[in-house]
């Protein structure tokens, strides 16, 4: 592997960035894409929303915390494309690494933590939610689900992106961008859905390989992220890509950071619930006697691994 | 006849003989947590001491940086995780657990000193003239730790405290 004979990429977001200072809009038949953007957008808010008052009426409220994490990924992912963060990234190396940071890492998580899954079971009606179930625990699903092909895909992604001819092809082709940010958005959220799931995981992959795969990409992540400052990418002047670079490493370093407590927070609540106080009899412990000790699970919560 | 007072003390003593390796696991990943958090929050950003790339890293020097930074993120917060599940089990082991931060942080630190700044040369511990100085300084501190640390880790073995609840 050598670094720095890495292809280098294109000059278009060098030129997208003098075009996009002269005509102010930096992309030609953007408006369309920005609207089904933001058509997609409304649609998500919309779909859960709505699930989550159906499930309310039915009688199995749906916490808010999570109707929260749902709108501000969904906001997080829809600022990194549309608007005037995503109109700076276009020819601003570091505002192109907030977006990244934005649709690639924390838009993923919110989503996560929002459990659209769970919310689908429960408020589908028995066909779909019996479809939508068998499709999850299909051998296709479970392969691309699995923590090691999320890795690949996201982490790989990343290489792929930055030190290919993708950098800059995609500034040229608003299509291309598209599509890039799209697999950002889903390798995204199928990583942090392997590591900290709360929907039901037919088959949970073992803890021990979970943080092995968090570690690598975290690890991928913070050397791409150096390769970056070290060999710039064509067309980004060296002060920005210095300052986009250790943007990537460190504030992404701070999402990864909540994903690993996120993980560890799972794993003390399974622990504790074969906590024995003193561990000098084993069995005596009630879950009465435990509930006192260790953060009682709300009723409305999801059910994370049990629940497959 | 057992009163209530040694009944509570001798369930602790059996925890901590029983979760031994996690009192020490949690402190040596505590420790190579806090040995890198110094590094980077002292060295780097205080001091502006080492450098983030310096044009002499090697491409093994990238890698190893982005795996300790992994690694060192996910030590702290497990290690803390796991320092809670030994409290409510009335299983920590001050003691015990400060040795395995003492040897992780010397760990982290000699490698850090001698593979990371040396071999790699992934960056100095800072651009002067008399640099052996630091290094020698850098890694004495680091075999002290790691030494005070064996040292702890040895002395709280599970057969010393066994023979606490024997006695």
């Amino acid at each position: 592997m050598v670094f720095s004979a890495l292809p280098p990429t294109a000059a278009a977001f060098a030129a997208s960035a003098g075009s996009a200072a002269s005509a102010g809009h930096p992309h030609a038949g953007a408006p369309t894409l920005d609207a089904l953007i933001l058509a997609a957008a409304g649609l998500a808010l919309f779909l859960y929303i709505a699930a989550a008052v159906a499930s309310r009426r039915g009688g199995r409220p749906w916490p808010w915390h999570r109707v929260g994490c749902w709108c501000a990924g969904v906001v997080a992912a829809v600022v990194a494309v549309v608007g005037p963060v995503a109109d700076a990234a276009h020819g601003d190396f570091v505002m192109h690494m907030w977006a990244h940071l934005l649709i690639g890492m924390l838009a993923p998580l919110l989503l996560v933590l929002a459990a659209p899954v769970t919310l689908a079971l429960r408020t589908l009606s028995v066909t779909p939610a019996r479809r939508l179930s068998r499709l999850l625990r299909s051998g296709p699903a479970t392969v691309i689900a699995h923590p090691v092909t999320a890795l690949v895909l996201s982490a790989g992604g990343l290489w792929v992106i930055y030190r290919t001819t993708v950098f800059g092809a995609m500034h040229a082709n608003p299509l291309l961008l598209l599509v890039v940010h799209a697999h950002l958005l889903l390798a995204g959220y199928l990583f942090t859905a392997a590591l900290i799931g709360l929907d039901p995981a037919p088959h949970a992959p073992r803890r021990t390989v979970q943080a092995v795969v968090l570690v690598l990409a975290m690890a991928s992540h913070a050397v791409l992220a150096k390769t970056l400052y070290a060999f710039p990418l064509a067309g980004v002047p060296v002060a920005s890509a210095h300052e986009g670079a250790q943007l990537m490493y460190y504030a992404g370093a701070f999402v990864e950071a909540a994903i690993i407590v996120v993980f560890c927070a799972q794993w003390y609540r399974a622990a504790g619930r074969r906590v024995v106080p003193g561990e000098a009899a084993p069995g005596q412990a009630s879950p009465g006697h435990t509930a006192g000790r260790l953060p009682a699970r709300a009723s409305t919560a999801v059910t994370s691994r049990s629940a497959g | 006849m057992v009163t209530v007072d040694s009944a509570v003390a001798r369930d602790s003593w059996e925890a901590r003989v029983a979760r031994s390796g996690q009192n020490a696991w949690s402190g040596i990943l505590f420790g190579v947590g806090l040995a890198a958090f110094v590094d980077e929050a002292v060295f780097h950003q205080l001091l502006h001491w080492h450098h983030f790339y310096d044009g002499g890293t090697t491409e093994l020097g990238l890698i190893s940086d982005g795996l300790f930074h992994a690694v060192s993120w996910f030590a702290t917060i497990a290690a803390l995780f796991m320092l809670a599940d030994l409290r409510r089990r009335g299983a920590l082991w001050w003691l015990r657990w400060t040795g395995g931060v003492l040897l992780g942080s010397g760990v982290f630190q000699l490698y850090d000193g001698l593979v990371q700044h040396k071999v790699f040369s992934l960056h100095q511990i800072r651009y002067v003239e008399d640099l052996w100085l630091y290094d020698v300084t850098w890694n004495g501190i680091a075999i002290a730790l790691l030494v005070a640390g064996v040292v702890l880790v040895v002395m709280t073995r599970a057969g010393r405290a066994r023979r606490n609840i024997d006695g």
